[in-house]
């Protein structure tokens, strides 16, 4: 359980940090808070040429909104969101879902940007973010561009990122007046990996009915899923049990490829899944500002 | 592209140490096997059980998911660090008079998650300790003797 030799770099900037991805190619790994790549590296499942540290770039460690919407510096950690003022005034949603992702020691290391670049399916983060409609901003050497987190998540711990891209930013729009928002999950044990979770925002339209729904689950899939075809079966329907019933048999119907392992059968996820939904559909719309 | 040594400069339990390690030397390993500071017990090695739970500029983190040089310039308090001239801190003396620990793998720890929760929270309910040490695991107590102590260490500070 000791990681294999490599070459230590701590960058001081983001842009040595993207200089280094450039020089050092796929031989290079960036360490941001370490909490998922450095068990991959104890058990030699990823043994990195080069580890380019991006801890000491205090610049991508931030939560504040501006403009519209709320961005989250990269290396802000996981411990820090939960308690940023800036996220608890965004949504219920980010702030249950940051509490859930791992222990508190977990949390004093982990970052938003690591959770999000790892793309582990049965991260609470990821999902958040497709609920959210998130925007990535990602940086290399060339330059920034940014990816929609619909357009990131491409398979199991594979992402949209190029080669020598760094993620640095995560933009959050506000939501919609008379919305709400909650993230539920069920594990074993507390701080565990979900084995099945929802993030839900329900938006009301002015005659009570519901205007607009967004709903994303981790651990039920190679990545996290957004369920659109759950979404459009909200609109328009009185906020209650039938509607949220209605949502849960889509949600169902999309889960098609859940995880079975110990834990936890397909078929358990996808009942999960289902229950959770229709507890996270009416948490949200408890919440209605 | 390997490199030699890297020299980490990081105070431990108030001591500034100077030692020169491998890049993937593991913050646990190097208390362990350079500093001699067998106190952090390793468990899982993969950030499972929360054995080598140790504090960084005064917050918890696993030892063994940290290189060595990420602490250069930090602050490292071991389970080492909580006694002092020979007196136990209070925590330990709750876990001794509460039996809070039956073979002591994971106690060292319990001690700094609990002690990284008294510094902010002097007064935690039930729940609050729980969630404080649910990133530990303990095979032997069933956690009750360990909830009580660190509640008996609160009540006396």
């Amino acid at each position: 359980m000791k990681p294999a030799p490599f070459r230590y770099v701590a960058a001081q900037s983001v842009e040595e940090a993207v200089s280094l991805l450039a020089e050092h190619g796929d031989e290079a790994r960036v360490l941001a808070g370490g909490q998922s790549l450095v068990p991959l590296m104890n058990m030699r499942l990823a043994r990195p040429a080069v580890l380019v540290d991006i801890n000491p770039v205090e610049a991508l460690a931030y939560v504040q909104a501006n403009n519209g919407h709320l961005a989250i510096g990269a290396m802000t950690r996981d411990a820090a969101l939960e308690r940023a003022s800036a996220a608890v005034a965004h949504s219920n949603l980010l702030i249950e879902a940051a509490r859930c992702v791992g222990h508190p020691a977990i949390r004093n290391r982990s970052t938003v940007g690591g959770s999000i670049a790892h793309a582990d399916p049965a991260a609470e983060l990821s999902a958040v973010m497709l609920a959210l409609d998130a925007q990535f901003v990602l940086q290399s050497k060339a330059g920034s561009r940014t990816v929609a987190a619909a357009d990131f998540f491409q398979g199991y711990l594979q992402t949209s990122m190029a080669e020598g891209e760094l993620l640095t930013a995560i933009q959050l729009p506000q939501l919609a007046p008379n919305s709400g928002s909650a993230f539920v999950e069920y594990a074993r044990r507390e701080g565990d990996y979900a084995l099945a979770g929802v993030a839900a925002v329900v938006t009301l339209a002015a005659n009570g009915s519901i205007a607009d729904a967004r709903l994303a689950l981790c651990s039920v899939g190679p990545t996290a899923l957004r369920v659109s075809s759950a979404e459009v079966a909200l609109r328009g329907q009185q906020p209650g049990a039938e509607a949220w019933a209605s949502a849960a048999a889509a949600v169902k119907a999309a889960v098609t490829e859940a995880p079975s392992d110990i834990h936890g059968s397909a078929s358990y996820r996808r009942h999960l899944a289902g229950v959770l939904t229709e507890r996270a559909l009416a948490l949200a719309a408890s919440r209605l500002k | 592209m390997e490199q030699d040594f890297l020299t980490v400069r990081v105070k431990v339990n108030g001591v500034d140490k100077r030692v020169a390690v491998e890049p993937r030397r593991m913050l646990s390993d190097f208390l362990r096997e350079d500093l001699g500071l067998t106190g952090t017990n390793l468990g899982c090695e993969h950030g499972s059980c929360g054995a080598c739970t140790v504090l960084v500029d005064g917050q918890s983190v696993r030892a063994c998911l940290m290189f060595a040089v990420q602490v250069h310039g930090k602050s490292v308090m071991t389970v080492e660090g909580l006694a002092s001239d020979g007196q136990m801190h209070a925590l330990q003396e709750a876990f001794w008079e509460k039996q809070g620990q039956q073979c002591g793998f994971c106690t060292p720890g319990f001690l700094m998650s609990s002690y990284e929760l008294l510094q902010h929270n002097p007064n935690p309910n039930e729940a609050e300790i729980r969630h404080a040490i649910s990133g530990n695991i303990c095979r032997c107590t069933g956690y009750q003797h360990i909830v009580e102590a660190v509640q008996a260490a609160s009540e006396k500070a």
